[in-house]
């Protein structure tokens, strides 16, 4: 048996010493032994089976003899190795070269059961199968019970081949493994030790550049420096940007306001989107003012500075100096008929256009000139029907009321730019049928609503309401000729229509009023009373075309006539006398007629009026109460005729416009505003109460003298 | 707009105005009653000082606002008034 495997061992080797042989070394023997015999015995039970290859021998044959000698030398290895000896500086043969030869080594994948290892794998699996079989053991013990037999016999053979080869005794081993785990099929052990390194290598892509150069991005170097007002600006911006979303938060709600916004917007845009001019209107607004500043520039200077130096030589008259002259191709042909300064931008006033001719009545204008721009007018409005009288509010300096030569008052607003009327009266809402002479503004009523007052020549006295976007009309007193009630055969009687031209109200007491007829009576009225008058005054003989009061003296009044004359009035005297013996305190005779006078805003005594024959009086009665100081030619043609005059409330000018539509703006001289001298030691007294003393130390005089006759 | 026209008209028909001009923020004359390089100088010159004038109105105090500008010259008198975006320009001389 053993010659063969001295060769190459057909059988696996269970070590590596038993290749060598029993008998080579000692060494080996106390563990081959063992194994030898066992499988001598295990080789011996199977010495019966012969191949069928097997030579067939002689006995002389099978007895024959053949030595041979195992030796341990390895027939292979070399014989004669040298090396070179540096102690004997020599190369020497080596003596002892390894004999050992290794044919073929496998390494076990086999633990020996006892070992530590081997009671941990065991303990390994015992706990996988465990857990593997709990839910089995769980539902039937009987079974496993039953079972538990059949795999003991079947762990016996796959047993006995992993550890029979290890131990002798296989029987014991199976004994043992009775023991060892339920599991039917044991798993096979995986070889902890056998395992292989793979690496491979992958293709590499070979590294590749590419490059391409575009067109440089667009640069633009930015530097700025943030100034205060740059950054109040972004600040203010901002805010303003809070507020309207704040307000377009609050607009979403309600939705009929947004309705109304979104129209206003599209208006808004509609604007934006005409040409870009119009954003300079206000620029071009300046300019305009500039350069007439530019070409009136001898003209403002005098405004502002030029005192008339005669004045001082020439004891009590004064002069009027010339300013500007405001006229306007459209309004050419048509003649002034109303003046009124705004009562708020004191260099703004409204000129009504219109006709005094019953025969050349045609269309009307409004315009308001600026003393700052007098070669255009501000604003402007036409109209059908001559325009015979006007009135701007106090409160509301937009607001101007106008009564045409038709009969219908109207209301412009000059914050709307269109040039049609915001209110006007038709013949359903109660429209006069005669021209409206006068329009005056009242203070609001207990609503809170405006409204104003107009006279006409068809004998009413009207007080209109702004209630809402109507005009409410209300008749205050229809004026009736006294005595005049004509007997018309029939029987029947005929009242003769007193015709109001003017009228005016009293600076205190409220209900007070003035009326001046066509027949040339003033009639003094209450607004609470409709049916009669508080006082007749026969105080002309042709129409009156103006009655003003005092703006210091409450009891004073002034009118003026066609026939020539003014004439100044104190409403309380002679109450007690007859009814016809009312007479005026002051007559003045101005040898043409009359068509206005105006009390100077500064003084309770001075007053002017204006003719027909184009001249204008100025009157200051605490230094001539018989004649006017003076009296000056202010037209340029003699045969226009002075309509209007118009005191401005802060500067010591007047306004003065004729029938040719032309105004000239006139400055007082120094004789014609002169105030009390200032005493030494004293102090320079002021105010109403000085001017109402003023008048009334004049007005004692003539009462005196009157007493007297 | 039309208002705003007429206004324009009137000015330049007014006694002594040689020219008037509107240019836009960047100093580029939009409308012009003059010839193209007497425009072009005046609109670019006087955009320049206009800035530097607001500039300093509005250095000294960030409320406030330049409104108008007047340069009296010999011959001539230059009115500038800025607008929102636009600046009105107006050449005058007051002295015809």
């Amino acid at each position: 048996m053993f010659s063969a495997s001295s060769k190459t061992p057909h059988k696996q080797p269970r070590k590596q010493s038993i290749s060598i042989g029993r008998g080579t070394r000692k060494k080996d023997e106390d563990s081959g032994t063992e194994v030898g015999e066992g499988t001598d015995e295990w080789a011996q039970s199977k010495a019966t089976v012969r191949p069928p290859d097997q030579l067939e021998l002689t006995d002389a044959e099978l007895k024959e003899e053949f030595t041979r000698i195992l030796t341990a030398n390895n027939p292979h290895a070399p014989q004669n190795i040298v090396r070179y000896n540096f102690k004997e500086g020599t190369y020497k043969l080596i003596g002892f070269v390894n004999q050992l030869a290794v044919h073929y080594t496998q390494v076990g994948n086999l633990i020996p059961k006892d070992s530590d290892e081997g009671r941990r794998q065991h303990y390994r699996d015992e706990l996988v199968a465990d857990s593997q079989e709990s839910a089995k053991v769980v539902i039937s013990e009987t079974e496993n019970l039953e079972e538990d037999e059949d795999p003991k016999e079947l762990e016996t053979e796959p047993g006995s081949q992993t550890v029979v080869p290890a131990a002798g005794a296989a029987e014991k081993v199976t004994e043992e493994e009775l023991m060892t785990p339920k599991q039917p099929k044991e798993r096979k052990l995986t070889n902890q030790f056998n395992f292989s390194e793979r690496a491979s290598q992958t293709f590499n892509n070979p590294l590749r550049d590419r490059e391409c150069q575009m067109e440089p991005p667009p640069r633009t170097n930015f530097s700025a420096t943030a100034n205060q007002w740059e950054i109040y600006d972004a600040y203010v911006e901002e805010l303003e940007k809070q507020e309207k979303t704040k307000e377009k938060e609050k607009a979403k709600t309600p939705v009929a306001k947004k309705t109304g916004k979104m129209a206003m917007r599209k208006l808004t845009s509609l604007e934006s989107q005409t040409d870009d001019i119009t954003k300079v209107s206000q620029a071009a607004k300046i300019v305009e003012r500039m350069v007439n500043q530019n070409t009136y520039d001898d003209v403002a200077q005098d405004f502002k500075y030029y005192e008339d130096a005669a004045d001082e030589y020439r004891d009590q008259e004064g002069t009027l100096l010339p300013l500007w002259k405001f006229q306007n191709d459209k309004a050419k042909r048509l003649s002034v008929t109303a003046l009124c300064w705004n009562p708020k931008y004191r260099d703004l006033f409204a000129v009504g256009y219109g006709s005094y001719d019953f025969m050349k009545q045609s269309r009307g204008m409004l315009l308001l000139y600026s003393m700052k721009n007098p070669s255009f007018p501000e604003y402007m409005f036409s109209s059908n029907s001559g325009i015979m009288c006007l009135d701007i509010h106090v409160d509301h300096p937009y607001l101007v009321a106008v009564g045409h030569y038709d009969g219908n008052v109207a209301i412009y607003n000059l914050k709307k730019p269109h040039s049609q009327p915001s209110f006007l009266s038709s013949a359903k809402s109660g429209k006069h049928t005669d021209p409206v002479w006068q329009v005056k503004w009242q203070k609001d009523d207990m609503d809170q609503n405006l409204n104003f007052f107009s006279v006409s020549s068809d004998g009413r006295i009207v007080s209109w309401t702004l209630v809402k976007s109507e005009l409410v009309h209300i008749d205050v007193i229809k004026l009736k000729v006294e005595g005049s009630t004509t007997e018309v055969p029939e029987g029947l009687q005929l009242h003769t229509v007193g015709c109001g031209t003017a009228f005016d109200f009293h600076k205190e007491i409220d209900y007070l009023f003035l009326v001046g007829t066509e027949e040339g009576k003033i009639y003094k009225c209450s607004k609470s009373y409709s049916s009669q008058f508080l006082d007749t005054y026969d105080a002309h003989n042709m129409a009156v075309d103006a009655v003003s009061w005092n703006p210091y003296h409450t009891k004073v009044f002034m009118s003026c006539s066609s026939d020539w004359t003014v004439k100044i009035w104190d409403h309380t005297i002679n109450l007690s006398t007859l009814h016809h013996c009312r007479t005026p305190m002051f007559i003045y005779d101005l040898n043409s007629a009359v068509g206005d006078v105006a009390w100077a805003p500064y003084s309770s005594t001075v007053f002017t009026a204006v003719t027909t024959d184009g001249k204008a009086h100025v009157f200051d009665l605490a230094i001539n109460k018989y004649e006017a100081i003076c009296n000056q030619p202010v037209v340029a043609k003699k045969k226009n005729k002075i309509t209007h005059v118009q005191f401005n409330p802060i500067h010591p000018i007047i306004i003065v416009g004729d029938d040719r539509g032309h105004i000239i703006c006139l400055k007082l001289s120094p004789n014609l505003r002169k105030m009390p001298k200032e005493k030494k030691g004293q102090e320079v007294q002021k105010g109403p109460a000085v001017e109402i003393a003023k008048l009334d130390k004049l007005l004692n005089l003539v009462r005196e003298v009157k007493t007297k006759t | 707009m039309a208002e705003v026209e007429e206004t324009l008209k009137r000015i330049q028909s007014h006694k002594g105005v040689i020219g008037t001009m509107v240019v836009n923020a960047e100093g580029i004359p939009i409308r012009t009653t003059l010839d193209n390089s007497t425009t072009v100088q005046y609109a670019g010159l006087l955009h320049q000082l206009t800035m530097k004038a607001k500039g300093t109105v509005r250095d000294i105090d960030p409320q406030n606002d330049l409104t108008f500008l007047r340069i009296r010259s010999k011959k001539h008198e230059i009115m500038v008034a800025p607008d929102k975006e636009y600046l009105l320009i107006v050449i005058q001389n007051p002295c015809e």
